[in-house]
Formats: C-alpha cells, sequence, structure tokens
C-alpha cells in the first residue's frame, strides 16, 4: 500500500491516539506520547509490524499518543493508511 | 485625644508588616492554603519581601497551588530559598522537579505539620494569615466577607507556634468580630489590602459528583465493601474527597444509609455540599471541618451549628492526645500508584513529577479503622499497580482495601475483612492478580530508573523521612 496523500484516523482525547500519514520519499516515524518512557519501544514495534503488514514502504507517520492501548494504535494507524492509501477501510 | 493612644494593629501595607515584625534575610514565613488556587496573599507578601531586598527566605505553606507561580521567580533570584509544604500542584511542582531550589522541599502531612511545629521540629518565624474578615485587632474569621472561604483550620497551628502573626484582610470590621476562629491573642498586626484572593479559586460553587461510568461502579464497590466490613452502623464515621470517585462513594454510601436506616456520628476533613446534606438529611450527627471545598460548606459551617470547625492538630496531629482522624470507621483516598506492598504514591506522576502530596492521606489512612484506595486499574494505558511506586507517600500496613472497577484487593495483613467481603458476594481477588490483568491490556510498562540529585523529601507524620523524590531532566 502506498501512502498518496495526507490522512488522519483517531483523536486526542485521553487513551486514544491521533495517527497522521502523508507521503514521502523514506519511512519515517514521529511519534509523541506521554508513557513514551514506559511503552515507546512497544509503541514503535506495533507501528513497524502495522506498516509492514500493510505493505507501507514509505510516509511520514506522526502519531500524537494519548496513551491508547496496542489495539486502538493498531486500529487509528491501519485507518490512516487506508484513508491516505484512498483504500476504502 | 488621650484615648486615641490605645494600641492599633491596623497597618496598611505588607512592607510596614514585614518591617515592624523584623524579617530578615534566612527566616521562614508561613501561609495556610484555604483561599486555595485563588490565593494572593503569598503572591503579596513574597512580591513586599522581594522589593525589600530580602534574601534566602523558607516558605512553610500548608499546601502550594498553581496560582503561586509567582513563587518561581522569587526562588530563582534568590529571595526564597527553601520551600515546605503538605502538597504540591503540578504546575509547581513540575518546576521544583527540575531541580530549581538547591535544597530539598520538605513534604508533611496535615497531621505531620502541627506536630512538627509542637515539637520544634519546624519553626516559622513569621505567620502570615489570609483571613477572610478581621477585626482591628486581629480576631480572625474565614466565614464572612466577599472572600469567604470556612474553615482556617490549618491556620491554627502558625498562629499559636509562629514567633510573629500578621493577619491579611480585605474585609475589616469594627471591633469585637464576635465569631471568631483566631483570636487577638495570637495576632501582631492586621494589614488591610485590596483583595486577599479570587472567589472563583477559592471555592467552587458546587461539587459536582462524576459521571464517568467506571467511576460510579468504584463507587458503588466501594459502599459495598464498608457496608460488608460491618462499620456501616449506627455511629459510623467517613471521610472522602472532593474529586471523581471520591465524592462518588459519598452518594453510594447515602442511598445505603438513608435505605437502612442508619444514624451516624460525623464526617470530617474537607467538607463539600454532598456531606452538608448527608448532615442535615442525618445520616451525620455532625462535621467536622478542617476546610471548606465549596460555598455550601462556606454556608453550613457558618450557620450551622453541628458543623464545627477544627484544627489541623485536632485533624490529623500524632502528637494530639487524641485526633479526630483516630475516630474514623472509614476513609476513601486516591492513588496516583500502588504497589504489592499496598504503599500509595500521590505525590509523583508517572514521569516522576511532583504533583500532588499528602495533605491528610497518611494520615486518616493511619487513624481510620477502614482505609480505602480507589483507583482506576489503569489511566492512559498506564497501571495503577507497580511493584514498587516511585514515592512512597503512605505506608502499605496503613492501607486495608483497593478497589478498582475489575475488582477489589484486600491488604493480606487484614484476613477477616477479605473474608467478609467474599460472603457478601464482592469480587476479591489478590493484588497481583490486578496486576497481572492490567498488564495484559496495556503491556509491561519499561521501570524508569531516576539516580538523580534528590530534590524533596517526605516526611511521614511522626516526622522520620519515608521516602525521597529525585530532580528529573
Amino acid at each position: 500500500m502506498k501512502i498518496i496523500k495526507k490522512a488522519s484516523a483517531g483523536t486526542l482525547e485521553s487513551s486514544d491516539v491521533l495517527v497522521t500519514v502523508q507521503p514521502a520519499d523514506i519511512l519515517k516515524l514521529e511519534l509523541e506520547s506521554p508513557v513514551l518512557a514506559q511503552y515507546g519501544e512497544q509503541i514503535e514495534e506495533t507501528v513497524r509490524t502495522v506498516l509492514a503488514d500493510l505493505g507501507v514502504k514509505t510516509g511520514l507517520i506522526m502519531l500524537q499518543d494519548q496513551g491508547a492501548l496496542d489495539c486502538t494504535i493498531r486500529a487509528r494507524l491501519e485507518t490512516a493508511v487506508r484513508r491516505g492509501a484512498e483504500q476504502e477501510v | 485625644m488621650w484615648y486615641e493612644l490605645m494600641k492599633d494593629k491596623v497597618l496598611h501595607s505588607i512592607a510596614d508588616a514585614l518591617r515592624l515584625t523584623e524579617v530578615k534575610d534566612g527566616m521562614t514565613l508561613s501561609f495556610h492554603h484555604h483561599l486555595r488556587n485563588g490565593d494572593y496573599v503569598l503572591n503579596l507578601v513574597l512580591a513586599a519581601a522581594q522589593k525589600l531586598g530580602l534574601k534566602e527566605l523558607t516558605i512553610n505553606a500548608s499546601a502550594i497551588f498553581d496560582c503561586h507561580l509567582p513563587l518561581l521567580d522569587l526562588i530563582r533570584d534568590g529571595t526564597v530559598t527553601g520551600l515546605e509544604c503538605n502538597y504540591c500542584g503540578a504546575l509547581v511542582g513540575k518546576a521544583l522537579s527540575s531541580g530549581l531550589l538547591a535544597k530539598p522541599v520538605i513534604f508533611r502531612s496535615h497531621g505531620g505539620r502541627p506536630a512538627d511545629l509542637a515539637r520544634g521540629s519546624a519553626r516559622i518565624d513569621v505567620a502570615f494569615v489570609a483571613a477572610p474578615t478581621a477585626d482591628s485587632q486581629g480576631n480572625l474569621s474565614g466565614k464572612y466577607g466577599r472572600s469567604a472561604c470556612g474553615s482556617l483550620g490549618y491556620a491554627f497551628s502558625d498562629v499559636q507556634y509562629a514567633g510573629r502573626v500578621v493577619a491579611v484582610t480585605d474585609n475589616l470590621v469594627p471591633y469585637p468580630l464576635a465569631d471568631f476562629s483566631l483570636s487577638e491573642t495570637d495576632v501582631d498586626y492586621v494589614v488591610e489590602v485590596e483583595r486577599i484572593g479570587d472567589p472563583a479559586g477559592i471555592v467552587s460553587g458546587t461539587t459536582r459528583v462524576t459521571r464517568d461510568p467506571v467511576g460510579l461502579l468504584m463507587a458503588d464497590m466501594a459502599a459495598e465493601a464498608i457496608k460488608a466490613s460491618g462499620l456501616l452502623r449506627d455511629g459510623f464515621s467517613f471521610q472522602t474527597g472532593a474529586g471523581g470517585a471520591s465524592l462518588a462513594v459519598a452518594y453510594a454510601v447515602e442511598k445505603i444509609m438513608l435505605a437502612e436506616d442508619i444514624h451516624g456520628s460525623f464526617a470530617s476533613g474537607g467538607i463539600t455540599s454532598k456531606l452538608v446534606e448527608m448532615q442535615h438529611k442525618g445520616c451525620f450527627e455532625s462535621l467536622l471541618d478542617v476546610q471548606c471545598f465549596d460555598l455550601e460548606a462556606v454556608r453550613s459551617l457558618r450557620e450551622n451549628p453541628a458543623h464545627r470547625e477544627i484544627s489541623a492538630s485536632q485533624y490529623a496531629s500524632p502528637l494530639a492526645a487524641s485526633a479526630v482522624v483516630d475516630s474514623l470507621d472509614t476513609v476513601i483516598l486516591g492513588a496516583t500508584e500502588i504497589d504489592l506492598d499496598f504503599n500509595v504514591n500521590v505525590h509523583t506522576n508517572s514521569q516522576g513529577l511532583i504533583m500532588g502530596g499528602s495533605g491528610g492521606h497518611s494520615d486518616t489512612a493511619a487513624g481510620a479503622k477502614l482505609a480505602i484506595i480507589i483507583a482506576p486499574l489503569m489511566r492512559a494505558r498506564l497501571p495503577l499497580i507497580v511493584d514498587r511506586v516511585q514515592t512512597i507517600s503512605t505506608p502499605g500496613q496503613t492501607i486495608d482495601l483497593l478497589v478498582t472497577q475489575y475488582g477489589i484487593a484486600v491488604n493480606p495483613l487484614r484476613p477477616e475483612l477479605a473474608d467478609r467481603l467474599r460472603e457478601a458476594g464482592l469480587k476479591v481477588m489478590s493484588i497481583a492478580e490486578l496486576k497481572q490483568l492490567a498488564e495484559r491490556i496495556c503491556g509491561v510498562p519499561k521501570a524508569l530508573k531516576n539516580e538523580n540529585r534528590v530534590i524533596a523529601e517526605v516526611l511521614y507524620r511522626d516526622g522520620s523521612v519515608i521516602d525521597t523524590i529525585r530532580q528529573v531532566d
């Protein structure tokens, strides 16, 4: 899947995450999170797994995390990517 | 005229008060926090001290709120070099956590503070009392005036033990103010100022109960646990907070008390409109009030003889011959973290930044027969239960129950209590089981290591250092 336009999913409510994706030549992650110290590595691993599963090789992936659970991060990220790739969610 | 020569205590500026009480570099000034986040007095006094060029002052305040942010500049320029308090709001707390002060902040509890003043292990040179009403000789009350805050409970020990006492008021009335709380015998000067505080920050109009279904569920579970403990009978005494689920427990307890026609003895601590209403309905004989949380509580304290103002010593001092907390059946308390030994942290957040303090937490936990922590099992992914809390505010042996939305953990030191809860059909789990459950949902958080400089010491109510807080970069 290729990100061809800017898209987002999620909110800035507590326990949610706002994921924004946009086209780029390389794959780049930007992660903000109040639980970065405790869960930063786990969140990054989750993001990389979801992107690999969707076949996303390039794009700027921004997560404004508010302490979302893993399942939430996966769902929001997949939705944002599909919107950015103009695929049916 | 000859009779106009009688001693006049009224001054017209705080600078005059600082001069007349002979405040010098290195002295300790004290403040009380009944004006809460609307307090102007601490900032006014420190601004005057800075103008006079005073340096190296220590501030001993019963609590610091975010309205005291100007304090940070006075620390930066050396006017203030020491801080002692029972609670510190998150904005000031964050700056302190970054290592702003060279000397560690001293945290006490609401009962430990008057005890340390009585022992002499804490000293106050000059106490500044924010007085919503004062007469010209220094009889003081919090019940009247546009800045009325109700109880002045925490100021009693300051007035008793300080070298000199200055009242600061925006409602000066003719002598005598008959319904005084603090008397002229201990007050040296009265300063009249434009405003002592912002009424909007002093008390809220009404304290509202949470609508969060998780909070309401936990409140019902806590009330059922109190009932199952056997303590909820005639003579029952109770304390709870004003926030979220804590206040909701009052509603849940009220429901049981009215349905079963139970007449309690007292509710204590910070008083809210809900407790006023419960007293009015006959749930409690009286209210013992060290601090009012809303306007309805202020009105009740003024008008209802069964609603009594109490000093911090009477509330919670371990040195008092007896204190209210020693007669308390049940207290509902919060936690930012709790560990497998039931130690509770209410001082620091998940990043280790100062954002609170004991207040009466450890005092009521030690005194009450049943001390209940009520908190959601996780907040924004972070599990409540950890191997070891970052800061021990309240020792685990004084905590009896942890109520979460997934189940109740009973301190293993109270096996009989666990039996009673199980017999009542409540979902009792071990604290380790609850921890595992949270980690299955959230993932296991990486433990944070912090070996930075100690920037605060937490004193337990007996005056011993129970824990330290480290700098966070």
